[in-house]
């Protein structure tokens, strides 16, 4: 809890930060993996991260935008992406106060929801366009994602993060 | 959230009249897409953006093949130009005897007054990626309409079909493989010259021959080749080899499952075929459509033509 309490002192997010943040996320999501349904969404990852720390920000007319362009990139149904990044951003936004009052496993918890029902909707959006089922490995990817979380946490926040020099005084 | 002053003047619309908001345009979006095919400007002009980016996440790969290559040995360069060499006599046998042939055809075909048939041209292209679709099977080549790609035109590497183009962007375009559920493909048996249409089996990597007759003539080992009676696919190009037959008793149909020829999950370099034989027109728009994926790729293939002709 020592840990949260101190987190009270960040400085405030840059925009630019974000930016960076999402444009990396979209680099490491259009890289060619050699099994999609094992790799994690890492744009979903982030936009959840930003949604829970900086809801004033970051919300879901961003979220939206960002759905659309991995839509694109990725030839799939123009819109699917956009409608789970929508939900999933509101999920975030809805949460955040609850999600940042628990330590960074529990936060991690809730990530792994939060994302399962994101790519249940994508699921369900292409099982009705008449796509085949593609197994139950689908469900892998937004395991690893939450299990990334921490680590993403503690990379985002870095930035933020005042020397202890500067917490001191 | 940080600094800033409580929120209690501005704050827009609420949380969840915002997630409908985008919710309903998504999904106004999703059925444009999926239905009408509206928005393939939007998706064109999004494509375009995300381009570079995509170029960018490729490139490390790239770079490994680039430094692996100039680590090959000297002996196995050797090794590989006299291999090559062996084998380019051996084509080069083939093509003399193929050259023979086509000549013999053409003068054959002309003798009946048949149509003559126009070569098929092809462009060489590179995958960039696979699609990140779990739920088809897609991947993206470094050619779009900048190069004169059209949209319905078939996709071979050195060992078969490959697939369709199905969507053009102007720097990239979308094949989509034989092994997607959606794809459908004209093929021939070699060795009987029976005609059939191959499905994409979905996530087993394999085509499925669906519903013929129990005493239809297929057994395992049969090569399929297109048969180019839909104009789309040229005649004679592999598809596939039949490995599996399963016999349905209560349905007294046979259903064949066959290994597609072309490595549709492996290698880099594809052709991009175009067919530019003249055709009568199809009596297509009067006549039902058997297959959706089949009548939608001839839509887009004769919408590609118009553009052509500008």
């Amino acid at each position: 809890m020592a840990q949260s309490r101190s987190e009270q002192l960040l400085r405030p997010a840059k925009v630019r930060t974000i930016a960076a943040s999402f444009a990396v996320a979209l680099f490491l999501d259009f890289l060619p993996w050699p099994d999609l349904r094992l790799v994690p969404d890492f744009v979903a990852l982030v936009l959840s991260f930003w949604c829970v720390r900086q809801p004033r920000l970051v919300g879901l007319g961003i979220a939206w935008a960002l759905g659309l362009v991995v839509d694109a990139g990725n030839g799939v149904l123009l819109g699917q992406h956009a409608l789970a990044y929508s939900l999933l951003a509101f999920l975030s936004i809805w949460w955040s106060r609850r999600i940042l009052w628990f330590g960074p496993l529990l936060q991690a918890v809730h990530v792994a929801v939060m994302l399962v029902i994101a790519q249940t909707l994508v699921l369900l959006v292409r099982l009705a366009a008449g796509d085949a089922f593609p197994g139950w490995p689908l469900y892998v990817s937004p395991l690893v994602a939450a299990v990334l979380w921490p680590m993403i946490t503690w990379l985002l926040l870095l930035p933020q993060r005042r020397l202890e020099r500067e917490q001191t005084i | 959230m940080d600094q800033s002053p409580p929120p209690f003047f501005k704050r827009g619309p609420a949380p969840l009249v915002r997630l409908f908001f985008f919710a309903s345009l998504s999904l106004a979006l999703l059925v444009l897409d999926a239905r009408f095919r509206y928005a393939e400007s939007v998706r064109s002009a999004l494509a375009v953006v995300v381009y570079p980016l995509q170029r960018v996440a490729t490139a490390p790969i790239d770079l490994l093949a680039a430094v692996g290559t100039y680590f090959s040995t000297q002996a196995q360069l050797v090794e590989d130009n006299a291999a090559l060499r062996a084998k380019a006599l051996a084509l080069a046998e083939d093509a003399q005897r193929y050259r023979a042939a086509e000549a013999e055809a053409a003068q054959l075909r002309r003798l009946i007054g048949a149509a003559e048939r126009v070569e098929v041209k092809s462009t060489p292209a590179e995958i960039l990626y696979a699609g990140r679709d779990p739920y088809s099977h897609k991947v993206f080549i470094d050619r779009g309409s900048q190069q004169g790609i059209k949209p319905g035109s078939p996709v071979a590497d050195e060992a078969g079909v490959l697939g369709q183009v199905t969507r053009v962007h102007p720097l990239v375009s979308e094949v989509t493989l034989l092994t997607d559920r959606d794809q459908a493909i004209p093929v021939q048996v070699v060795r009987t010259g029976m005609r059939a249409v191959a499905f994409g089996g979905g996530s087993s990597g394999m085509l499925e021959l669906r519903f013929m007759s129990a005493n239809a003539e297929i057994q395992n080992g049969d090569r399929l080749v297109t048969s180019g009676i839909d104009g789309t696919y040229p005649p004679g190009l592999p598809v596939a080899t039949v490995v599996r037959i399963e016999r349905d008793a209560e349905l007294s149909s046979v259903r064949a499952v066959c290994k597609p020829a072309a490595g549709v999950d492996r290698g880099r370099y594809v052709l991009v075929l175009s067919d530019e034989t003249a055709r009568p027109p199809r009596p297509g728009e009067a006549g039902p459509a058997k297959d959706r994926r089949q009548d939608k790729s001839r839509r887009a293939r004769s919408k590609g033509k118009d553009d052509g002709t500008k």
